[in-house]
């Protein structure tokens, strides 16, 4: 009846071994299902070793020091830079800003090119299914600076709906604003057209490409985006990194975000120039061990291709919304297999999807329950919550077998 | 299976006893957990000598909420609202008869916050609890 995926497009079992937490119990006699990937994925030996390396090798602050061991910091981090412009597509390692994360970055362009390039009254287009990462920014800066803001909404399959889209954009908007991969519904939306689109009405776009780049293979040219935000954590990678691409002439006129260390160029008691792009917004020592992980990351990546991933968690994904659909009184969001990432976020009828993580959990089954920071999607879905099964290139049909008998158990509690 | 859902907890959610609304009530109060969308609304009758007559709960959430609401409410009739005061988060854990991690034992407390906060006014149940 139920068909695992055929051809086996990645040597998974091989790719697990790569990842240590995998191999783990949750308790005695229970093996670890780890179906979170979306909120952050496991990190294979490759990254952790990396790291290790430079703490145990190289460690040393960069762009300032003469001795060898600083030379070879700022090289390692210098080339984790040039390896993730190369894995989204651009030719220019000035053009990869390191923050903290996919929420730092988007909150960098709304404090610099933001506060400096929108005036009041000025229109920023968002959707109703953002990450409050891709939602608290704008409402911060629309109170300080009178903007307004405006959602595309979505359909009863989780699609963007297209035709709101052009009639929002009729209206003039300096901003688009809007994720690639919805954490909640999966959905996949149109980035190259939409941005087209934009484009065309004069508005720039900000892609929230977090859910998106760990799974599909992304050209940050192709798609024409002026500013892609994402985070280390969820492609490999680790946490405490994240990124911020925009095309270097935006980064080249906007002003620096936060002041001190290496984002200068000269500083006098009273006055500083900034440094060239990216290092002005870089303030103060970044993260050179989680670049580091993240080169480690995007390099165990490119090696595995992006396309397999891809193929691999499609494969996973048709198999998981399959099997999800025979268990009795289970609602899915969002759109059909072809149309969404690697998740599946569901209800259940009697059961609260806290009630349904945390017998998961007594089976090793590690899923989300909650509003996965996107409290206003859950409101257009008219649930408070739901519970969420994220998959990575290491998930396996037998996970998603183990997880439809934990909500078999979960019927069986409640029924 | 974690006896976070044995028998008691799983009959208290599916057969609440108290279920419900009061109307008249002489408090009441209602509030939710953003995090999880638990939402409880409590009523309670006192008499004279502020002693509880009747309390009932309503809303919805997790069985561990539910739960912790409806055993709540039956446990506080005939107590006198002095006493309710006194109500602590171990009274709770012991009706329940459960251990919970950080996470669900918001969802547990959830009613007595409710029930406090509409015996004592909101604001001086925040005093009380800072």
């Amino acid at each position: 009846m139920h068909s695992p995926p055929a051809p086996a497009l990645l040597d998974v079992d091989r790719l697990r071994a790569e990842f240590p937490v995998l191999e783990r119990e949750t308790r005695p006699g229970v093996p670890l299902i780890y179906l979170d990937s979306a909120a952050t994925s496991q990190k294979p030996r490759a990254v952790l070793e990396a790291m290790t390396a430079f703490y145990e090798h190289q460690n040393a602050n960069i762009h300032r020091g003469i001795h060898r061991l600083a030379e070879e910091a700022t090289g390692a981090y210098e080339s984790a830079r040039r390896r993730v412009a190369a894995f989204i597509g651009t030719p220019d390692p000035a053009e990869i800003v390191f923050t903290r994360n996919a929420t730092e970055s988007i909150n960098l362009v709304a404090s610099t090119w933001g506060r400096t390039k929108l005036r009041a009254g000025d229109l920023i287009v968002l959707t109703e299914m953002e990450h409050h990462a891709n939602l608290v920014p704008w409402q911060m800066l629309a109170a300080e600076r009178g903007l307004r803001l405006a959602h595309i909404p979505i359909d009863a399959n989780g699609r963007l709906d297209a035709e709101a889209y052009r009639e929002l954009l009729s209206r003039g908007p300096r901003l688009v604003a809007f994720t690639a991969m919805s954490n909640v519904l999966g959905t996949i939306t149109p980035a190259a057209e939409m941005t087209a689109q934009a484009h065309a009405a004069g508005a720039l776009v900000l892609l929230d490409a977090a859910q998106s780049i760990p799974h599909l293979a992304t050209d940050v040219r192709a798609l024409g985006a002026d500013f892609v935000v994402f985070s280390a954590h969820k492609m490999c990678g680790p946490t405490g990194i994240g990124v911020l691409y925009a095309r270097r002439e935006l980064l080249e006129s906007m002003p620096p975000y936060q002041g001190g260390g290496d984002m200068i160029r000269r500083v006098s008691l009273h006055a500083f120039t900034p440094n060239d792009v990216p290092y002005k917004f870089e303030a103060g020592t970044p993260a050179i061990a989680e670049a580091i992980g993240l080169g480690a990351a995007v390099d165990f990546l490119d090696a595995i291709g992006m396309q397999e991933v891809q193929a691999h968690e499609a494969a996973i994904t048709e198999y998981a919304l399959d099997r999800l659909s025979e268990v009795p009184g289970l609602q899915v969001f969002g759109p059909p297999a072809a149309e969404r990432g690697g998740l599946a976020s569901f209800s259940m009828a009697d059961a609260h999807p806290h009630d349904v993580a945390q017998i998961l959990d007594s089976l090793g089954v590690a899923v989300r329950a909650g509003h996965h920071c996107a409290m206003p999607i859950h409101e257009v879905l008219g649930v408070p919550a739901t519970t969420r099964a994220s998959f990575y290139l290491y998930t396996t049909p037998g996970e998603i077998d183990r997880l439809i008998d934990g909500l078999y158990k979960v019927k069986h509690v409640f029924a | 299976m974690d006896d976070l859902y044995r028998e008691q907890i799983i009959d208290r959610y599916k057969n609440p006893r108290s279920r419900g609304t009061l109307d008249p009530h002489d408090f009441t109060y209602e509030d939710d957990n953003p995090l999880c969308g638990d939402r409880i609304r409590i009523d309670v009758r006192v008499d004279a000598d502020d002693r509880v007559t009747a309390a009932a709960f309503s809303g919805q959430g997790c069985a561990i909420s539910q739960a912790a609401a409806d055993l709540l409410t039956e446990s506080v009739v005939g107590k006198t609202l002095d006493e309710v005061k006194q109500l602590t988060k171990d009274d709770i854990l012991e009706m329940l008869g459960i251990e919970l991690g950080p996470v669900r034992l918001k969802c547990a407390l959830l009613s007595l916050k409710v029930l406090k906060a509409g015996v004592y006014g909101i604001d001086q149940l925040e005093a009380d609890l800072a």
